[in-house]
C-alpha cells in the first residue's frame, strides 16, 4: 500500500509542472485516487491469508460472535489505511508545493471518514470474494462503482478546505458520515449469510 | 449427535434432504459418497459452521438453533488443516488455544503436538510440512479442546501407510476413551476397517445404512457401486 502511494506521488511530482499547471484544481482528486488504489491493494488481501488452509473456518468454529472476525478485519484495514494516509498526506503537500489554507480539524476528519468509507465496503467485498472462483474480478467490479460516493465527498470536502477563500466542507463531510454509517450497518446485517457463499 | 430430517439449501440448490442419523458415545459412523453428494456440507452443519435449512439437530442432548454454532466438545477435521502456513505448528495451536479460551495455551499446544509426535518440528513453519505431518498437526488442533465427538472429512486422503496407521491408532484410542466419530470417506476399506456402521450418501440423501458386522470390503464395494451406478434411489 505504502509503496504504491509513494510511487504515485513521485510519478505525479515528476510528470506535472506545477509552475505551468494550476495543480491545486486537481490536487484533491490526485490525493484521493492514490488513496483509493493503494487502499484497494491492501483491502483486497484482507482475507487472502485465510484461503490456502481454510483458516476462516477455524476462526468461525471458535466460540463467540462471528461478527468479531469481520470487525477485527475492518479495524486492521482501517489502521493500515490511516497509517498510510498519515505518512503520505504531508509528502503530497510538500512535493506539490500545495499551500495549506484550511484548519487541521476538518482535514483529519475527512481523512478518517474517507479511510473508513473505503475500508468498510472493501472488507465486506473481500469477505464475499474470498470464497468465490472469480472473486478478484467481483471485488474490483463492485468496489469502484460503490466507492464513487466516498470519492466525490472526500474530493469535494478537500477542495473546499484548500480553496482560497475556504469553502464549506461540512455538506460533503455529512454525506461521508451518512455513507460510513450505512456501510457499517449493512455488513452487520449481511455477515451471517456470507459464510455460506 | 442426532440429526432429524435435516435439509440444506444453498441459494436455489438443494444440497441435503431428509438426513436423519444418530451417533452415541464410542460410536463410529462412516459416510460413503461420491463427489458432490453433500458429505462436506453435512459435516459442516453437524460441526456448527453452517446451520441447516430444515430439520432438527441435537448435540449432547441439546437442540441446536437454526444458525450454525460451534461447540468445544466437537472436533472438526476438514479438507484443509485450518493452520496458517507461515506460522509454526506451536504458534498455530497456541493461537487456537487462546481463541478457545483454554488455560495455559502454550502448554496445551505443546502437549497436543507431543500427542501426535510432532514435538521435534513444532517450531518449523507449517508450510514446510509434508502432507502426513500437516495432517498430524491438524489432528493436534482438533484434540486441543479435548472433544467428545470427532467429525472427520476424508482424513486418510494423501497419507502414506505409516501416517494411516498413526491415524488408525489415534482414532481407536479416542474411541476407547468413549469418544464418538463421524467419518467421511470414498474408500470402502477405510469404512469397514474403522467404523461400526456405514451409510451411503448420494445426491444429498442417505440411501443405505448398515452395521459393518458381517460385512467385508468387497461386499460393501458392490453395494456402494450399485448405488453409484444406478444413481440416487429412495430406499
Amino acid at each position: 500500500m505504502m509503496a504504491f502511494v509513494l510511487m504515485v506521488i513521485f510519478v505525479f511530482a515528476f510528470a506535472v509542472d506545477t509552475g505551468r499547471v494550476q495543480f491545486s484544481l486537481v490536487f484533491p482528486g490526485t490525493l484521493w485516487m492514490a488513496f483509493l488504489f493503494a487502499g484497494m491493494i491492501g483491502i483486497s488481501r484482507t482475507y487472502a491469508h485465510e484461503v490456502p488452509e481454510d483458516t476462516l473456518t477455524g476462526l468461525i468454529l471458535a466460540p463467540g460472535d462471528r461478527m468479531t472476525i469481520f470487525l477485527a478485519k475492518l479495524t486492521t484495514a482501517f489502521l493500515f489505511m490511516i497509517a498510510m494516509e498519515a505518512i503520505a498526506t504531508p509528502i503530497f503537500f510538500s512535493l506539490f508545493n500545495e499551500p495549506w489554507n484550511g484548519s487541521w480539524g476538518p482535514m483529519i476528519l475527512v481523512l478518517v471518514l474517507g479511510a473508513l468509507g473505503l475500508v468498510e465496503l472493501g472488507t465486506l467485498l473481500s469477505a464475499i470474494s474470498a470464497n468465490l472462483k472469480s472473486g478478484e474480478m467481483i471485488f474490483t467490479v463492485l468496489l469502484f462503482p460503490f466507492e464513487i460516493p466516498v470519492l466525490i465527498c472526500t474530493v469535494e470536502a478537500t477542495q473546499a478546505m484548500l480553496s482560497v477563500p475556504s469553502g464549506n466542507p461540512w455538506l460533503w463531510l455529512h454525506g461521508l458520515m451518512a455513507y460510513d454509517a450505512i456501510f457499517l450497518v449493512l455488513p452487520l446485517l449481511l455477515y451471517e449469510y456470507l459464510w455460506e457463499v | 449427535m442426532r440429526a432429524l430430517h435435516l435439509g440444506k439449501k444453498i441459494g436455489e440448490k438443494v444440497v441435503l434432504r431428509d438426513i436423519s442419523l444418530e451417533v452415541g458415545d464410542a460410536g463410529m459412523l462412516a459416510i460413503l459418497g461420491p463427489n458432490g453428494a453433500g458429505k462436506t456440507t453435512l459435516l459442516r452443519i453437524l460441526s456448527g459452521v453452517w446451520g441447516p435449512t430444515h430439520g432438527e439437530l441435537w448435540r449432547f442432548g441439546q437442540k441446536v438453533e437454526r444458525e450454525g454454532r460451534s461447540d468445544s466438545r466437537i472436533g472438526y477435521l476438514g479438507h484443509q488443516s485450518f493452520l496458517y502456513p507461515s506460522l509454526s505448528a506451536l504458534d498455530n495451536l497456541t493461537f487456537y488455544a487462546k481463541l478457545w479460551g483454554l488455560d495455559r495455551p502454550s502448554d496445551r499446544a505443546a502437549n497436543a503436538l507431543k500427542q501426535v509426535g510432532l514435538t521435534w518440528s513444532q517450531a518449523d513453519p507449517v508450510k514446510t510440512y509434508s502432507r502426513g505431518m500437516l495432517q498430524r498437526a491438524a489432528i493436534a488442533r482438533v484434540l486441543l479442546t479435548q472433544p467428545k465427538l470427532l467429525l472427520l472429512d476424508e482424513p486418510y486422503t494423501g497419507l502414506d501407510l505409516a501416517a494411516q496407521e498413526f491415524l488408525d491408532t489415534t482414532l481407536r484410542s479416542f474411541q476407547t476413551a468413549g469418544g464418538a466419530i463421524i467419518l467421511i470417506t470414498h474408500n470402502v476399506h477405510e469404512a469397514i476397517r474403522v467404523s461400526q456402521a456405514v451409510t451411503i450418501l448420494v445426491r444429498g440423501r442417505l440411501v443405505w445404512w448398515s452395521d459393518t458386522q458381517g460385512w467385508n470390503a468387497e461386499r460393501l464395494a458392490l453395494e456402494y457401486q450399485k448405488w453409484l451406478g444406478g444413481g440416487a434411489r429412495h430406499p
